[in-house]
């Protein structure tokens, strides 16, 4: 399904890179996807399970959850995060800053898929 | 304060998270331990209750994909070689540390040769170029406090990044000239209905990257102009020109925007946009802007920056004097193209929080972190350099969103050997120039 993707922070991320960016806690609160009440039952997700969500420049499975902030048919929303950027728009339009919301990415159902810690996150995207 | 045997309590501390930079924390020890928080936010209480955790022992060099422990006089030695050997060294971070310490990268900068660049980059750099562009009005958050009746935030969610923003300066404090909640009235334009929201007394539910159509016409309307379209950007035409109306008829107004203005399609034009309406509805009544600064001092590395070198970010000090071009000279066009050959990470995290490209880009050189805690891109940096949290084991200055410095207090004792972000750069600094005279 086409959707429009916006990143920003939340109070779980802010909590969560204070307590540590290794930790779950930071895991678990940026390594999700807000996604409509609508479009949860349209793609027949069931909250919790894992999502793919696919941008011009790449994919990353995260957790996806039922929007504390709806309704916003159409949008999904990941918090700022290293999931998130794996998928941002590195482009500046000469500006130096990325295009890191509006972008235009496509979300999937992939419960059999599961969420990558950090390591293993970055062991996927970077090889590292 | 002292108390009783192994209690102690530190009041009127600064919280060093956001760019509220919250004045009023009360923190008590028992025995070098926090027991207990006052006035703090969600945020605040983690990063308080956690600053001992995630935390690098001592400096460390990386060879061959192993970290080893080595002394700082061996960190800065190793650290200065990289930076010095760099044909165009990037030093990039800056927001999460003191003024002071920014004041030394930047002499350092300049030194080598490289680029300085803040996290104003990636946040608010489209606000600065809109500004350079169209000027702003502006107050401090205690002239809101106490005169504003309108506060909109325009693609900022405060409740979620700025906890304490509504409650200490916009909505509900007591002020001089507005007392409580009734005296003023809150409009939130997001794309969402956000936390923020759900509290306004007028929700626009901006469709996204269409905030510039948004802006265009409201300034149309509140010139009493004929929009002729009849919805733009998802919103009745009959709304904009209530809502310009509401603008008008206000005595003090103010809009805080986020990265909705800034990170949208437009970026910059946005901004432009956004500082016109304001001029525009100043014709009409007193209106002000204010960009909501994530980082505590990131309002500080645009001063600081600004006062060294005449330009708030992305300063290319390579030719021997200060230039500067966002789009050329920003962190990331320059992590994206590949051209810098060693990065100098203070207080940032690029790996968490940069695009693959400049990650990817990242990993082919020599990257130095000084941080107090660990960041992703210190588990990759060549060395890691761990240091004295600024606001609670080290002081310095840093300013708020409104551009007013505070003190950040030393509240406890670093982790023994380590020192502040100053210290470390001061020593790097000198190093550099001695090897630089050697060479």
């Amino acid at each position: 399904m086409r959707v429009t993707l916006i990143t920003g922070r939340t109070l779980g991320q802010g909590q969560g890179k204070e307590i540590g960016k290794t930790s779950e806690r930071y895991r678990d609160s940026v390594a999700v996807c807000e996604i409509d009440p609508e479009d949860l039952e349209k793609l027949q997700i069931e909250p919790g399970t894992s999502v793919k969500i696919t941008t011009d420049s790449g994919s990353v499975v995260v957790k996806g959850v039922k929007s504390t902030q709806p309704p916003h048919p159409g949008l999904i929303f990941i918090p700022y995060g290293p999931w998130a950027s794996t998928i941002m728009e590195p482009k500046t339009d000469g500006t130096g800053m990325p295009s890191m919301k509006g972008l235009k990415a496509n979300i999937e159902p992939a419960s059999d898929q599961p969420v990558l810690g950090i390591r293993q996150l970055l062991k996927e995207q970077y090889g590292v | 304060m002292e108390c009783e045997k192994g209690l102690k309590v530190s009041e009127d501390v600064v919280c060093p998270f956001c760019g509220c930079l919250c004045d009023d924390i009360k923190v008590t020890f028992q025995d070098d331990e926090i027991t207990r928080l006052a006035n703090s936010c969600a945020i605040s209480i983690a990063k308080f209750q956690h600053y001992k955790e995630d935390r690098i022992p001592s400096p460390l060099i990386r060879e061959n994909g192993q970290s080893s422990s080595v002394s700082l006089e061996e960190a800065v030695k190793e650290t200065s070689k990289i930076l010095v050997n760099a044909r165009y060294p990037l030093l990039y971070g800056w927001s999460s540390t003191s003024c002071e310490a920014l004041k030394v990268g930047i002499e350092l900068a300049e030194e080598l040769g490289g680029v300085i660049d803040n996290t104003t980059t990636t946040c608010h750099g489209p606000t600065i170029l809109g500004v350079q562009d169209v000027g702003e009005s502006t107050c401090t958050l205690g002239e809101v406090k106490h005169r504003a009746d309108l506060v909109v935030y325009w693609g900022s969610n405060p409740v979620h990044a700025h906890p304490r923003h509504l409650t200490r300066y916009t909505l509900t404090p007591k002020g001089k000239f507005r007392a409580a909640r009734k005296d003023r009235v809150l409009v939130v334009i997001d794309v969402r209905k956000t936390s923020t929201a759900r509290q306004a007394d007028c929700f626009i539910q901006v469709e996204p990257n269409k905030d510039y159509e948004l802006l265009s016409a409201l300034r149309m309307a509140i010139k009493f102009e004929e929009i002729e379209q009849v919805i733009v950007a998802g919103i009745p035409k009959e709304q904009i020109e209530e809502l310009a109306d509401l603008l008008i008829s206000c005595q003090f107004g103010v809009i805080f925007f986020g990265l909705g203005l800034t990170m949208s399609s437009g970026k910059e034009r946005n901004i432009e946009a956004a500082l016109s309406l304001v001029r525009d509805l100043n014709r009409k009544t007193k209106f002000n802007i204010m960009p909501m600064r994530g980082h505590f001092n990131v309002t500080g590395a645009n001063k600081v920056t600004t006062w060294q070198t005449g330009f708030p970010y992305a300063v290319d000090l390579t030719k021997g004097y200060p230039s500067y071009n966002p789009g050329a000279t920003t962190a990331l066009d320059i992590l994206n193209r590949g051209e810098c050959d060693a990065v100098l990470i203070v207080a940032s995290d690029p790996l968490a929080h940069a695009p693959k490209t400049a990650v990817q880009n990242l990993l082919k050189i020599p990257v130095i972190t000084i941080d107090p805690r660990i960041s992703l891109t210190s588990l990759i940096a060549k060395v890691a350099i761990p240091t004295a949290l600024v606001g609670i084991e080290a002081e310095g200055v840093a300013y708020r969103m409104d551009g007013i410095p505070k003190i950040l207090k030393k509240i406890t004792n670093p982790p023994a050997g380590f020192v502040s972000d100053v210290e470390v750069l001061k020593m790097i600094l000198k190093e550099v120039r001695k090897q630089k005279g050697a060479s």
